[in-house]
């Protein structure tokens, strides 16, 4: 199923192979392999509880795998890494929080380092570059939390951005955006991978808004993973042997469904069943 | 056997008085804020939970200045603070809770002006200490027809909205998919929050309600992630940590080095502290397998 | 109110509003509401214990605030943070009620650590305060950058290698520090409202960080300066107008917003 697998290849940026996790007794990822080579853009793909954001949390030292290994630039992962600049999928900003969005961007240079960081004239045109790079400067002084959501996340990429690290990775940006936003998101990721020569990794539940700018696609389902391009993968052939029941893939005017038949995946946070009187709560944490 | 229980129980427990009247009221206490304190850890409100006892506190000290009974002292407080905090309502916890504590603060600090009050005017300083620690073994026995109507009616509500209240605490926005009456819910919740908490204060004193509110809920949640079952186990812990409490400060007039019990609420809040210590530990010993 | 015992109270009171308001700009941005609160009264049971056992108030003061911020920390690893501080707020109360019932002397003593004392500051208070006050700062400033943005995006953060569990302990600790040392004055009961009210205020008027702290220093400061005028005037409890005075900060704070918001709106 890993098409692509071919981990310590010379020049790989990203090395996954044979990462297995479980948690509280459930098996969330199983035997995952895939690399990605410097400047690629992939998708992370698939549904709610498909185990996208253990897999990130894997690769960025955050969670250790019970099987397996990560290396990023032939070395083994580890908690901080310059080289990855990371955007989560859930952030919350009151909206009377005392940051602008200039201050949150900074906070990206060294947020690590003990003190109180010296104003200078350097630190400010760098956070100044990088807003503009992201379309951000408009709104550099105003509230971070009374931004949009799609202001926020362009806010967050350029905290991550201003490392420069050679790889970025994305939980679920598209997730609460409307459809301009998304657009809008994808196309500025896009240019930005190309600028500044970075890597990304973006998960997503649909696979669609990616689909102009992807250069692979790893596909989640059932806690494995099929490697490949999306004409490789994004098949009914693949797709059914990943999930384990029969799947359908229909294209319609350039954009991709796909749909489950009986029996499908239910991924949720919340396990309650209706008319259940003994509900058993799945709690987080 | 009898010796046994003779070296456990002080003579003349189960027929005094004061006991008794401790024994029903506690009982009631525990049930009630017990099963409440479950959707309370759940819904994150422990610092609602928590300010709503020491905001009774100043309700208390206020009755007694005027000179009425501290009951409903601590009942009507505690019912406009929670009418308040549903009204300031903010989304999310972090406001929610600064601005709990803001109310918080402003009720305690009048609070220390009817303590200042209470003690130039009546010239007594017991109050202070009664209505922060409580009074278990001198309530009177008039207000126990009130504490048990009381308590039945607020346990009443929660069996009313005991499904759409789980679903609420849990997944609120899945909750208001599904049609639950979000905020409405969460009012009735509030209110009968407002009650259990004015009935302990009086049991145990405003600061120590938290205890009994927060602790068995807590450690039963760490045993099971089945609502019933943890509010079956929340009510156990708290109705046998009350009654042991109450026959462990009983006893311990008897203890060396004087005759002066020991108060009733330390008991309480080191024995629920123990369960929760104890359920800590049986509950990760079972995570690891 | 100017002269003798009353200066030690007003160089007190104001190195008791500079420590509140740095600390309580961080409280305020975790929304670590309850553990300001629960931090200084569950330390009154180290002081009643320390005054049970016949030694230095401030030492069982600053022992239980120590081992409240240990407990809350222990504690919040497993279970929800507001579920912790709960338990150890309840835990030391009930030490608490313990000690005051087995001690003799009570009510006055009691009152004024409950709720401040304009009179009570002694001049050897003055060094050991001031250097709990220097220390509290130092540690914040050491911790400024990784507590920001451990406190703003936590996940973000753990990819920058900072520990937020160990960040939220070394916080704790210094709010325990800040709660030691701002008792005389202002009492156990009522400090965090200083701590809450009056960072609370200064980030609904500005919106830069570092603005956002020198205000809440200075609304801080006021809030004290007034409080005690007052309770010397009218002889009453500074704790008192110290939460009702935060509230009202606070308040100010929130109809700036909201104006500020429709003003927006209409433009």
């Amino acid at each position: 199923m890993g098409l692509d697998a071919a981990p310590g290849r010379a020049g790989e940026l990203l090395a996954v192979s044979g990462v297995s996790v479980t948690l509280g007794g459930r098996e969330i990822l199983t035997d995952v392999s895939f690399t990605i080579a410097p400047g690629e853009f992939v998708g992370l793909i698939g549904s709610n509880g498909a185990g996208k954001t253990t897999l990130l949390r894997v690769i960025l030292g955050l969670q250790s795998p019970n099987a397996g290994s990560v290396l990023v630039a032939g070395k083994p992962r580890s908690r901080r890494n310059p080289m990855i600049g990371y955007v989560p999928q859930k952030f919350e900003l009151d909206a009377d929080m005392p940051l602008r969005a200039r201050d949150l961007v900074a906070l990206g240079i060294d947020a690590h380092r003990y003190g109180v960081p010296r104003p200078s004239r350097a630190r400010r045109e760098r956070v100044s570059a990088m807003l503009r790079a992201v379309d951000a400067e408009s709104f550099a002084d105003a509230r971070i939390g009374e931004l949009s959501g799609g202001e926020q996340q362009r806010v967050l990429i350029a905290h991550a951005l201003i490392q420069q690290p050679q790889l970025l990775l994305l939980d679920e940006p598209l997730a609460n955006l409307d459809l301009r936003s998304e657009q809008e998101v994808v196309a500025l990721l896009h240019r930005l991978a190309r600028e500044q020569q970075i890597a990304v990794l973006i998960s997503a539940h649909d696979v669609n808004p990616l689909l102009p700018v992807m250069d692979r696609v790893v596909y989640l389902a059932g806690g494995r993973a099929a490697v490949g391009t999306t004409d490789e993968v994004v098949r009914a052939d693949v797709l059914s042997k990943l999930y384990g029941h029969h799947v359908d893939v229909l294209r319609i005017h350039g954009r991709v469904i796909v749909v489950a038949g009986p029996g499908g995946e239910r991924g949720a946070d919340l396990t309650l069943a209706h008319g259940d009187e003994d509900a058993s709560l799945e709690l987080e944490g | 056997m009898s010796g046994v229980l003779r070296a456990v129980v002080e003579p003349g427990f189960f027929s005094s008085g004061p006991v008794q009247v401790a024994l029903a009221v506690s009982a009631a206490v525990a049930l009630l804020t017990s099963t409440l304190g479950v959707f309370t850890v759940i819904r994150g409100q422990s610092f609602a939970g928590h300010s709503l006892a020491d905001i009774g506190a100043t309700g208390g000290s206020g009755a007694f200045l005027i000179g009425a009974g501290p009951l409903w002292g601590f009942m009507v407080i505690s019912i406009a603070a929670a009418g308040a905090m549903q009204a300031v309502g903010v989304e999310r916890q972090r406001g929610r809770d600064v601005a709990t504590g803001v109310v918080l603060g402003a009720s305690l600090g009048l609070a220390a002006l009817f303590l200042y009050w209470d003690s130039t005017l009546h010239n007594s300083s017991g109050e202070t200490y009664t209505i922060l620690f409580g009074s278990m073994l001198a309530i009177s026995p008039a207000t126990v027809p009130a504490v048990l109507g009381l308590g039945a009616v607020a346990l009443g509500v929660v069996a009313i909205i005991y499904r759409p209240l789980l679903l609420s605490s849990v997944n609120a926005e899945l909750a208001a998919a599904r049609g639950v009456p979000v905020r409405l819910v969460g009012a009735a919740y509030l209110l009968a929050l407002a009650a259990a908490v004015a009935l302990s204060c009086l049991a145990i004193g405003a600061i120590l309600s938290t205890a009994l509110l927060i602790g068995p809920a807590a450690a039963a949640l760490q045993l099971t992630k089945r609502p019933w079952r943890a509010i079956v186990g929340a009510s156990v812990i708290a109705l046998a940590a009350s009654w042991l409490g109450v026959l462990l400060s009983y006893d311990s007039y008897y203890w060396p080095p004087r005759g002066h019990s020991w108060p009733v609420s330390f008991f309480i809040v080191t024995l629920v502290f123990a369960c929760y210590l104890a359920a800590r530990l049986v509950g990760s010993r079972g995570r690891r397998r | 109110m100017f002269s003798g015992f009353m200066v030690n109270t007003w160089i007190v009171a104001s190195i008791v509003a500079v420590v509140g308001g740095l600390v309580g700009f961080f409280v305020v941005l975790r929304g670590s509401a309850f553990v300001a609160h629960a931090l200084p009264n569950g330390s009154f049971a180290g002081a009643a214990g320390a005054g049970l056992v016949g030694i230095n108030v401030l030492i069982g003061l600053g022992a239980f605030a120590l081992l409240g911020a240990l407990g809350i920390g222990w504690i919040g690893r497993r279970d929800r943070p507001d579920v912790a501080t709960a338990l150890t707020l309840v835990l030391m109360l009930g030490l608490g009620a313990l000690f005051v019932s087995l001690s003799v002397e009570y009510a006055p003593a009691t009152y004024s650590l409950l709720f401040g004392e304009v009179l009570g500051v002694s001049t050897s208070q003055l060094l050991p305060t001031a250097g709990l006050a220097l220390a509290c700062v130092l540690v914040l400033a050491l911790l400024y950058r990784p507590l920001m943005l451990s406190s703003v995006l936590v996940e973000v953060a753990e990819t920058h290698g900072i520990r937020a569990a160990r960040i939220e302990l070394l916080f704790l600790v210094c709010v325990a520090l800040a709660t030691t040392m701002t008792v005389p004055v202002v009492g156990t009961t009522l400090i965090f409202s200083l701590m809450i009210g009056a960072p609370a205020a200064a980030r609904s008027f500005v919106r830069r960080p570092g603005a956002a702290l020198g205000l809440s220093v200075a609304i801080a400061l006021a809030t004290v300066w007034v409080a005690i005028a007052a309770a010397y005037d009218l002889n009453l409890p500074v704790g008192f107008f110290v939460g009702v005075l935060s509230a009202c900060s606070y308040a100010a704070g929130r109809a700036w917003v909201a104006w500020r918001r429709r003003a927006s709106a209409v433009r």
